[in-house]
């Protein structure tokens, strides 16, 4: 059995953990659980469990990294060792320096930098638990943690992934389809403005299949949102 | 409490308080002037910050649930000496930079290399901010009334932003928690309180504080710090 081969939608529709097409996995987000920090979140997004934790803004140090106009997003993503089921070795690899920085382009589009310049914002993102799409839920935790430590936003980044599993394009991914599907796209998007802040493909889809897992990026996102905002307004969203 | 996102403008928020999110819309911007926490695009209103909205006459702003202490002029603030040259020390007043304290600022006449002999590292000062330059780089005095080194009592950090609180209509609070615990409190604008008196006195307005920030932190909907 190769991969594609592996069945994991059924003739319903149904998903190998219950969910239609268009279903996301439950969320639920805690605010302010690292009480040093000047902002923090916690998100539990399906089986992922992430913690963002905002510092700053500060002094940016070494001098060569303050930038004369603006601030500096410093991001840290990193996988715990226990996260996963091989051990991941510690320490900063390839895989999330790529995520570090297409985090911090997307949150510098939001971000008010020009407000505190010569200053770094240090964000450092956690990740316990990692079951799929650990990525979009880092950057979903650090737009919550960003808005809870007061830094100034024009918008939260709100980030999910869709793709195709048995040639059915389906929203938010889980750990099996994700490594058995054909494709994923995961997008961040500025639920306000509609805007997108970042965008990735791995894996082929024809231009239909594209807009099909892009409508379910937005409508999921939206939702998400609303979640987030929930979160922000009462100081914790219970699931 | 809802959003309004499809109201024509900011009315509403005059009566009812109105929790917000960062990006949130606020209505229209036309006759409203931006204050604090919120941005004007393409003709619309919205919240940078995640707090509480507030309409003032014409001006629309956002009370932030929490922030950091950005200096301004004429600041009373409370620092820590980290470290020093022949005739500067450098403050930590709490913000995103160290503010420097020249020696002609200094609380005394101080012959050139005999800034620790003044005032060493780690000591606490009362002080003012002077200047603040476009980079945030503060400038602090020693020069004036009050402000002196912090000798005696003890420094609580609380949120710059429940100032407000701490301090009461007109300065009623503050003169009251003065009053019950005998105690001299000096409130700086960054957030750091200094507190000089018996221990008794000490720990009551240490309590106070601490139960204030924990009351703040424990957000409820419809109400925020």
């Amino acid at each position: 059995m190769g991969y594609g081969d592996v069945q994991m939608i059924d003739a319903n529709g149904i998903r190998n953990d219950g969910r239609k097409a268009g279903d996301v996995r439950p969320i639920s987000i805690e605010l302010g659980v690292v009480p040093v920090a000047d902002g923090s979140c916690r998100m539990k997004w399906g089986s992922n469990d992430v913690i963002a934790a905002i510092y700053g803004p500060m002094e940016a140090h070494p001098r060569k990294i303050q930038r004369q106009d603006r601030a500096v997003l410093d991001v840290r993503y990193n996988m715990a060792p226990f996260s996963t089921s091989d051990r991941i070795r510690p320490g900063f690899n390839r895989r999330s320096r790529e995520i570090s920085k297409v985090t911090a382009e997307a949150l510098e589009s939001v971000v008010m930098l020009e407000l505190y310049p010569r200053s770094k914002i240090r964000v450092e993102i956690e990740i316990i638990c990692a079951e799929a799409g650990t990525r979009c839920v880092g950057l979903t935790a650090a737009s919550i943690a960003l808005a809870d430590a007061g830094i100034p936003m024009t918008d939260l980044v709100i980030s999910v992934a869709s793709g195709k599993i048995n040639d059915v394009v389906v929203c938010d991914l889980n750990k099996s389809e994700d490594n058995y599907g054909e494709a994923d796209l995961p997008m961040g998007v500025l639920p306000n403005s509609g805007e997108l802040v970042f965008l990735q493909m791995d894996g082929d889809l024809s231009p239909d299949e594209f807009q099909e897992a892009w409508d379910y990026n937005m409508n999921a996102a939206m939702v998400i949102h609303e979640y987030c905002v929930e979160a922000l307004k009462t100081g914790r969203y219970p699931q | 409490m809802t959003e309004k996102k499809d109201a024509a403008g900011p009315h509403d928020s005059q009566r009812v308080p109105l929790l917000v999110a960062p990006g949130e819309d606020l209505g229209d911007s036309e006759g409203y002037e931006v204050g604090h926490g919120v941005i004007a695009i393409g003709g619309r209103i919205r919240a940078t910050k995640n707090g509480r909205t507030n309409v003032n006459g014409k001006v629309i702003s956002v009370e932030p649930r929490r922030t950091a202490y950005m200096p301004r002029p004429g600041d009373l603030v409370i620092g820590f000496v980290e470290g020093c040259t022949n005739n500067i020390w450098f403050v930590d007043i709490g913000a995103p930079f160290n503010a420097i304290l020249p020696m002609s600022l200094g609380p005394s006449k101080t012959d050139f290399g005999g800034t620790r002999s003044v005032i060493d590292i780690g000591e606490a000062i009362l002080c003012r901010v002077q200047e603040v330059e476009e980079t945030h780089s503060s400038v602090v005095t020693m020069k004036g009334m009050g402000l002196r080194k912090i000798r005696s009592g003890a420094v609580e950090i609380i949120d710059p932003h429940l100032l407000g609180r701490l301090i009461g209509k007109q300065g009623k609070a503050l003169r009251q928690l003065k009053e019950e615990s005998e105690c001299r409190v000096i409130a700086g604008e960054n957030g750091r309180i200094w507190i000089d008196g018996d221990f008794e006195g000490t720990l009551e307005v240490r309590n106070r504080l601490r139960s204030m920030t924990a009351e703040a932190k424990a957000a409820t909907p419809g109400g925020v710090a």
